[in-house]
């Protein structure tokens, strides 16, 4: 039933976390309180969120092979599995995977269930696909990785902001209103709402930010605009980058992106030129087998400007998930202990160990990262039972058709959902669970402020929150875990307690007081830290670090056979894989199917016109989508957004090496009207 | 195995990391003439406009050799190669066996034989650019000799070190093999404007203490004289060692030449009648090279040369077969000699096959790519001549647009839902917005709204 009362929370989507009221009758209504929307924004998103509160495809009850059964009968059987499948074949037979939308203390509880009550190495989280290459980058230069090290509200006086493969007038809207003063320049194969807004819209190939982004520190260094003081007083490494940047001229990029030199000149200009200056990174240039080194690329030349660690000017990379910063700090990661810790430091296994009381030899090392874990499923070497929160692989996976039989092969599936999501449809057991206005939890948004989500309606009856399905399961398996938030979220300070993301002397009295509180936070009077390298950066001498890196192409490039680049990405009417967005009619209506959207001269070509159904196809599958025509896109490149079934069965799983990031961002198709 | 490579430049440094990136482990030893850490031959003219220092332009550190495991012998030359036992021998005397031997020698600045030659400094290496760069500073004028793509950009360079330049070129325009006779006269007039005397059809006699003698007796003044007449590929050593030479070392598609132990890239190398001089066809038959020593598959099928010239103001792009007339291809050009402005695209066969772009232009990162792919040249050649050109107009006017138009995209709101707001009493935006929710995400629609606001108030008061 919807409450009476006005409680204070924040919308369930992206990472900006946008403050608003859930009022009687489930009215929403933005607040003013928090900065990341205190002009009073929202989008259509976040105005229609409460209608999947009440919306009839909620789950209710748990479902078992298909049918409803009472919650004992799910749980008890799928704690007997786990059970069984584990004395077969091993700890690691089990397998978690998590989601960058959980709150804090489900992503936190999750990493532990997996190591302590199921003692799995195999664990990790839809974030992988999202913010992990510019999570490597930003640890390798800075020694941390706290998206925005910044409040976002810093951004507005600044003179120019670079966005990098960020479409921000879609896929966060109110933060464009931050961006309102300075001069933008965005970097983006489409003329996307965002391109339109900036004063200057560089537009390369796809797969080649980081050759442009060479080539933009090449000028840098060639035009004079290097700030020496500041690279010789905060940072190491510089040389070995200076001379790898001679090998990246500005016309050989040109020939390579397709990017003017003169326009690559004209921003590097602007941004040396400016009194503030950012460089923010989206997954345009993170999500690719090279994304780890095309956020140094990019990182390389704010440090060589002079712009991190210093009041109105950075670099930041801009989340995606709703609790993507919180989602990556916690545990649910492969290689991660709470705290942002490593799994294999032994100083973090100790701390760790004694907060969950368990030897710390008993914490497994570090397992499968998102796509190789699922790759590995219900292979003879991978796991035969998997867990799955928060998350829809077979929609948001790439080659997802595979993905799809590897889930198929499994002994034992189970999810936790709030409707019936395609990966859903595909589970042995499904636990119904509580959705956002339904639940407490804390998020921490793209600016590494930690944020409180409080409960403001009671969930229909038979959901329960997953916190409770994971004690449950606990408890079965032998293991006492809470289930209320609070008491969990106490968990997670002591856990985070002397970590990169230090938590402890964050409450939820302090988060509701002060609208917030950046991390770290080391201790109950410490006023948290806005910005935190003002001083030093996090890396053992305080300095940040220039990492050389090499332009090389896709891992695959076009040819005869797919002749095209495809390019996925989002809409704003939708979120991430359409589970709760595809079920709100208003949103439904803004973008009712899947498109491609191609530029009018290859639809000339290929004979297509508007509205055509066009069949793209790759190396991995097939897909069918209705035709955009649009000159706001490359001549030799085609948009599909991956909110449906269909453009992740054409992408590559090829991966980045240090983050594991697969090339959602371009590969290579063949496009056709379909006859 | 044993790799040696001899030649430290472009071609031979870039196959030495590309070698190693692929194998960790294989044995490499690199001789080089120059006693310089390799460096980037393109920027030299950075150099000499001032823009770059030396030291911007090393492509390896001096540390790179040693944190590889590449042996690197440089200032000792080799002067000959021991077919026979497999063996290349120094100038010092040093014996270096080899299982895979690559020529990477690049080629040397040609030096006309005309008298007083010895007095001008050509301009082809980092040393020469440094003593271009020292005569500069006390120089009250230079001539530079030869009007291809190095001379015009030591020209430019030295014009703008505020030296008055005169370009002497053989040739009725400049860079001819690249251009058109039209294009050179504008890249000539651009040049003018920049303070570089262009002197077209005119052949240096001599060369004095004063500067230089034309044929028919002409003295033009100049107490520095730079050389850029054009470079000869270094191919001794294979002559000498027996290997088929042409203009350069003949190597077939896997960049071997007829001996299959030895290999030849970069400058010093002839592929299908072909000796390229410029940086990326060089690069791209290092990787070929480096995949085939490292047991990989992979064939060089020639390069598709875009000369693009860097010379501070001077925008220039030339591609392909750039001189074809309208009998055999298909030609569509755009000039404007007031502004410098020359653009020609050369099409055959519905593909680019050539391309000149004088003048800033944004077209030129498509059309370089449209020239490398062979991809098919879309019908509408003005657009892609003139980008930005014909962007869909866009009806931001209110009375133009249609009510189905999308003026809020963050909340999905159309002008017809602005309208029958405004029909049901709303009379400001804030009123739109408390109804439609339009201007309540990104913001940027809120002048639109405004205007749409405004228009229907205007159009009732015309009404009533």
């Amino acid at each position: 039933m919807p409450g009476s009362d006005v409680t204070a929370t924040h919308c369930p989507y992206c990472a900006l976390q946008c403050g608003m009221e859930i009022g009687p009758g489930l009215a929403i209504s933005p607040r003013t309180d928090i900065p990341a929307n205190a002009s009073g924004a929202l989008c259509q998103k976040g105005w229609t969120a409460g209608e999947l509160l009440t919306n009839g495809e909620r789950l209710t009850a748990p479902l078992l092979h298909g049918e409803p059964v009472e919650w004992d009968v799910a749980l008890d059987h799928v704690a007997e599995r786990l059970s069984s499948i584990r004395a077969e074949h091993g700890p690691d037979a089990v397998a978690v995977f998590g989601g960058g939308g959980l709150t804090n203390e489900k992503a936190y509880q999750l990493g532990k269930f997996a190591r302590v009550a199921l003692g799995t190495s195999q664990i990790d989280y839809n974030g992988r696909f999202c913010m992990s290459s510019a999570a490597a980058a930003s640890t390798r230069a800075f020694g941390m990785d706290r998206g925005l090290p910044f409040p976002v509200t810093d951004l507005a006086g600044a003179d120019v902001v670079l966005l990098a493969g960020a479409n921000v007038a879609e896929t966060m809207p109110p933060f464009l209103r931050h961006l309102s003063g300075p001069r933008l320049i965005v970097i983006d194969p489409r003329r996307t709402p965002t391109a339109r807004q900036a004063w200057l819209h560089l537009q390369p190939t796809p797969g080649t930010d980081l050759a442009l982004a060479l080539g933009l520190l090449h000028l840098a260094v060639a035009d004079g605009l290097v700030d020496e003081a500041y690279v010789a007083a905060r940072t190491s490494g510089f040389e070995e980058v200076r001379t790898s940047l001679a090998s990246w001229w500005p016309e050989r990029v040109e020939r390579i992106t397709g990017v003017p030199v003169h326009q690559m000149r004209q921003a590097v200009r602007a941004l040396a030129a400016a009194g503030g200056a950012y460089v923010l990174t989206g997954r345009g240039a993170e999500q690719h087998a090279k994304g780890t080194d095309t956020v140094t690329a990019f990182i390389n030349l704010a440090l060589a400007l002079g712009l991190p660690g210093r009041r109105g000017s950075g670099y930041g990379c801009l989340t995606g998930q709703g609790n993507g910063q919180g989602g990556r700090e916690h545990g649910q990661k492969a290689d991660q202990l709470p705290g942002y810790r490593r799994i294999d430091d032994p100083a973090a296994r100790e701390h760790v160990a004694g907060v969950w009381g368990v030897p710390a030899d008993s914490i497994p090392g570090p397992g499968r990262s998102a796509y190789e874990l699922l790759d590995a499923l219900g292979t003879p070497d991978g796991p035969r039972a998997l867990l799955l929160f928060g998350s829809n692989p077979v929609i948001s996976a790439p080659g997802s058709e595979r993905i799809a039989a590897r889930l198929g092969a499994l002994d034992l599936l189970v999810t936790c959902d709030f409707v019936l999501s395609e990966t859903a449809a595909l589970a042995d057991v499904v636990f119904p669970v509580t959705q956002w206005a339904e639940e407490s939890g804390t998020m921490t948004n793209l600016e590494g402020r930690v944020l409180l989500r409080n409960r403001a309606v009671a969930p229909p009856e038979g959901v329960r929150s997953d916190l409770d399905v994971i004690a449950a399961l606990a408890g079965r398996l032998g293991h006492a875990f809470p289930a209320d938030p609070a008491e969990v979220f106490d968990e997670l300070r002591r856990a985070s307690a002397g970590g990169i993301a230090d938590y402890s002397g964050i409450t939820y009295e302090r988060v509701a007081a002060e609208k917030g509180v950046f991390w770290p936070c080391p201790e109950p009077g410490h006023p948290g830290t806005p910005r935190p390298f003002l001083d030093s950066f996090a890396t053992p001498d305080g300095r940040a670090r220039f990492v050389p890196v090499q332009h090389r192409p896709p891992a695959e490039e076009t040819d005869e056979d797919y002749p095209v680049h495809l390019s996925t990405g989002r809409v704003l009417a939708h979120y991430q894989s359409g589970a709760q967005t595809r079920r709100i009619a208003p949103l439904v209506q803004a973008v009712p199917e899947p498109y491609v959207e191609l530029h009018p001269d290859l639809a000339e070509q290929l004979g297509i016109a508007p509205g055509d159904v066009v069949r793209i196809s790759s190396r991995r599958g097939e897909s069918k989508a209705v035709a955009r025509i649009s000159d706001a896109i490359r001549r030799d490149t085609v948009f599909m957004p991956f909110h449906w079934e269909g453009a992740n069965r054409l992408t590559n799983p090829a991966l980045d090496p240090a983050s594991r990031m697969p090339e959602f961002k371009v590969c290579a198709v063949r496009v056709e009207r379909d006859s | 195995m044993r790799i040696v490579v001899i030649g430290n430049g472009m071609a031979g440094s870039r196959l030495v990391s590309e070698l190693r990136a692929r194998d960790p482990h294989i044995r490499i030893t690199i001789f080089g003439a120059e006693s310089r850490q390799p460096y980037n031959r393109v920027l030299l003219s950075n150099v000499l406009a001032g823009s770059s220092r030396p030291d911007q332009v090393r492509l390896l550190d001096t540390s790179w050799y040693d944190s590889h495991h590449v042996e690197a012998a440089f200032g000792d030359p080799v002067v000959h190669i021991d077919r026979d036992t497999g063996h290349v021998v120094t100038g010092s005397g040093r014996r270096e066996p080899y299982d895979l031997l690559v020529l990477a020698t690049g080629s040397e600045a040609i030096v006309p034989p005309i008298p007083g030659v010895e007095r001008a400094i050509p301009f082809r290496t980092l040393d020469d650019c440094e003593r271009i760069m020292e005569a500069a500073e006390h120089a009250r004028n230079a001539v530079v000799v030869g009007g291809g793509l190095l001379g015009i950009e030591a020209a430019r360079g030295l014009a703008g070190r505020g030296l008055p330049v005169t370009l002497l070129h053989l040739a009725g325009h400049l860079m001819e093999r690249q251009l058109d006779v039209e294009a050179g006269e504008v890249l000539g007039e651009t040049l003018a404007g920049l303070g570089v005397e262009i002197r077209t059809g005119v052949s240096a006699e001599s060369v004095a203490g004063d500067g230089v003698r034309l044929a028919g007796g002409e003295l033009v003044e100049a107490d520095l004289v730079v050389l850029a007449c054009g470079v000869r590929p270094l191919t001794g050593l294979a002559a000498d060692a027996g290997l088929e030479v042409r203009r350069g070392v003949v190597v077939d598609d896997e960049l071997r030449t007829d001996d299959p132990s030895i290999f030849a890239i970069g400058e010093c190398a002839e592929h299908d009648g072909t000796v390229y001089g410029l940086v990326a066809p060089a690069w791209e038959q290092a990787s070929v090279a480096a995949d085939v020593i490292t047991g990989g598959k992979a064939l060089y099928r020639g390069s598709r040369l875009v000369t693009r010239l860097k010379a501070r103001s001077v925008e220039l792009a030339a591609m392909g077969e750039t001189q074809l007339t309208e009998e055999h291809a298909e030609v569509v050009r755009f000039s404007h000699r007031a502004r410098g402005t020359y653009r020609k695209l050369v099409i055959r066969d519905g593909r680019l096959v050539g391309a000149i772009l004088l003048g800033e232009s944004d077209a030129v990162g498509t059309l370089t790519q449209l020239f490398d792919r062979g991809g098919p040249v879309p019908g509408d050649r003005a657009g892609l001549l003139f980008p930005g050109l014909s962007p869909a107009a866009v009806a931001d006017s209110p009375t133009l647009m249609p009510d189905a138009a999308r003026v809020c995209q963050c909340n999905n709101v159309t002008k017809g839902q602005i309208r029958a707001c405004w029909e049901a009493g709303a009379r400001d935006v804030a009123a739109v917005a408390a109804a439609t929710r339009a201007t309540t995400g990104c913001g940027t629609c809120r002048d639109a709204v405004e205007g749409i606001v405004g228009w229907l108030c205007e159009q009732e008061g015309i009404s009533v």
